[in-house]
């Protein structure tokens, strides 16, 4: 009886979530790659110190613009720094970043798009105006206006990065949930008595977390582009901190034909992780859609 | 409920004592647009329905699919907004109550759904759609005392404690019900809408629930409000039967007055569709088939909404609207011919 109710609050979901891995890996084998990518990108960025050759913000300048050697394994740049090193360090800002941005934005997103649903009427009709105004304005414009007006740190990077992802998300979200306010379990919540939060954050935003995580993968990818793309023109990480944009920018403007490998490997790390983020994303909205889910 | 509260949100007719819900002329018309440029139009889901309920009984609604009395048992629960009328529970208004007053009510008045696969969160386990509204409601602060209710309830729906862990597609058709049947019974209330509680159930299943309901109620002193198309159901659990045409009530009756003496030709008509499964009455039974459909409620016959359908109608039917007549003890019809 006691580990009944011991266990009535925390169900043991650690077994079905190795299964449902396994199946994914199965099924899902591009999918799969994209989420191994993902991880090589996450042990690089928590294990920087641990594996990275050099200081990656240590200048030396008897070995300015070295090409790919057994020292310096993808070379140096103008500074004398190390590639590899910059890259690995790297991989903290974009995921940093990242992450943060489109955790947020998902997140306020998907709040927003909830209770637009769940509220309707004018609130709603209120709500999708704002997101309708934010929508108009290009993805980058809208980041690079914000970073303008807030200044270029970490977190107002974050911040200009999130606010364009917000009118998406909640977009998304809002057709989803429109359809779990007409579920029934709904309806008992209302005539429960429940609090308008407990129904939108208890009984309707854990249904619509497909569509959530859908929209958090497609995000992470779209965000450490828009991330590099700000950096790249001068508005986002600043120097000395290595972030792929900055790499790529110091590496385009002099020396694109002198020393190749400076622009060469930042621009496929952000490809690479653009795109693992977005194979992952893809097969991750498969894997959720019932209706492929036969497939 | 305080008695301040009370005063001041009390209907201007106070009920009698042993009503519990009183409905009085609730009407509930839909906005409808039919395309940019189409003309907008009023679907008259529920036109002008009265009735009252009292502690302890089970009143039966029943009509064919669009009817209104789905829509009924939603504005009785206040998921609605009714256009207008009044619904009286335990002596106070519900309609335009203030929201915080209005949620305090709301354990008092608990629902069953027709669907048990789409009424229960499915991210939630049987245990946690049960405790939730104990705890949110203060009926039960302590956790462990809370965990003993959720597996009392359990038990009394006829589901074992161990369902607590569970999760709502981890369960079959009929025992999802019974979890729906327990989440209403958390909440002690004193009247219960059931909305065609065992429409999707197996038929083995259906006697199973329906013998848990009348348990419960003679065990809780529960009151139905009993939504259905199935006459049959109906008639097993019900001591008195609200008959819905086109959002009106076209016959009211106890039971036996119902189905024995049916005034409307409506009622005849539904009746003589059902098979009955007594040889004494199936003998009486006169095969009475309707011709057409049920017209759109958003256009409505004019006169008797019936008329266009009914094998009786007269002229005046097609103008005037007739109202409910008392025939007896309780039994009213709207009906030109009675």
């Amino acid at each position: 009886m006691s580990e009944l109710v011991a266990s009535l609050d925390v169900p043991s979901r650690s077994s079905r979530w190795i299964g449902a891995c396994r199946d994914f890996i199965g099924r899902r084998p591009l999918g799969a790659i994209g989420a191994g990518v993902i991880v090589l990108m996450f042990v690089a960025a928590l294990a920087a110190p641990l594996i990275a050759p050099y200081d990656p913000v240590a200048v030396d300048f008897a070995a300015m613009l070295a090409p790919p050697s057994a020292e310096h394994w993808l070379g140096t740049d103008a500074f004398g720094r190390d590639v590899l090193s910059r890259l690995i360090y790297g991989s903290q800002t974009a995921l940093v970043v990242g992450f943060g941005a489109s955790l947020l934005g998902a997140t306020i997103g998907a709040l927003i798009g909830v209770a637009s649903a769940y509220f309707g009427g004018r609130i709603d009709l209120f709500l999708q105006r704002i997101m309708d105004v934010l929508l108009s304005f290009p993805l980058i414009i809208l980041a690079l206006a914000l970073v303008a007006i807030l200044g270029n740190s970490i977190p107002n990077l974050i911040i200009a990065i999130m606010v364009p992802m917000i009118p998406r998300c909640a977009l998304v979200i809002r057709s989803s949930a429109l359809s779990i306010r007409e579920m029934p379990y709904v309806d008992a919540a209302r005539a429960a008595g429940f609090g308008h939060s407990r129904i939108i954050l208890r009984h309707m935003l854990p249904n619509v977390m497909a569509s959530y995580l859908v929209m958090l993968t497609a995000f992470l990818g779209q965000a450490i582009l828009l991330e590099a793309s700000l950096s790249f023109l001068g508005l986002g990480v600043q120097e000395p901190l290595p972030a792929w944009g900055l790499m790529l920018r110091g590496a385009a403007v002099e020396f694109a034909e002198t020393a190749p490998w400076m622009a060469i490997f930042p621009g496929v790390a952000i490809s690479l992780a653009v795109f693992a983020f977005n194979l992952f994303g893809d097969s991750l909205r498969d894997a959720l859609d019932p209706r492929l889910r036969t497939q | 409920m305080s008695a301040v509260a009370a005063s001041r949100e009390q209907a201007p007719e106070p009920a009698p004592a042993e009503t519990l819900l009183e409905v009085r002329d609730l009407v509930m018309h839909f906005k409808v647009s039919r395309g940019p440029f189409g003309r907008s139009g009023l679907v008259r889901a529920v036109d002008g329905v009265s009735f009252s309920l009292r502690r302890g009984e089970t009143l039966g609604l029943v009509g064919e699919s669009g009817c209104g009395k789905t829509t009924t048992g939603r504005c009785v629960l206040q998921l609605e907004t009714p256009t207008s009328g009044a619904v009286s529970f335990e002596g106070r208004n519900l309609v335009g109550m203030v929201p915080a007053e209005l949620r305090k009510v709301r354990n008092r008045i608990q629902v069953i759904f027709q669907d048990p696969y789409s009424s229960l969160n499915p991210r939630m386990t049987v245990g946690q759609i049960i405790a939730e509204p104990i705890a949110v409601h203060g009926l039960e602060r302590d956790p462990r005392a809370r965990h003993e209710r959720v597996r009392d309830l359990l038990v009394r729906v006829g589901l074992s404690p161990q369902h607590a862990l569970r999760y709502p597609h981890e369960l079959s058709g009929g025992q999802r019900q019974r979890v729906g049947v327990a989440r209403a019974l958390a909440m002690q209330p004193s009247l219960i809408i059931c909305d065609e509680p065992v429409s999707a159930l197996d038929v083995s299943i259906q006697a199973q629930i329906i013998n848990l309901l009348a348990e419960l109620q003679s065990d809780f002193g529960l009151s139905y409000l009993f939504v259905a198309h199935d006459l049959a159901v109906v008639r097993h659990i019900s001591d008195r039967i609200a008959v819905m045409y086109l959002g009106k009530i076209v016959e009211i009756a106890g039971r036996r007055d119902l189905y024995e003496a049916p005034a409307h030709p409506y009622t005849r008509a539904l009746l003589s569709a059902v098979p009955i499964p007594d040889p004494a009455l199936e003998a009486t039974r006169e095969r009475q088939v309707l011709s057409g459909e049920v017209p759109s409620p958003l256009n409505p016959p004019t006169g008797c909404v019936f008329h266009p359908r009914c094998p009786m109608a007269i002229e005046r039917c097609k103008r005037e609207v007739p109202a409910l007549k008392a025939l007896g003890a309780g039994h009213e019809a709207a009906c030109h011919l009675v």
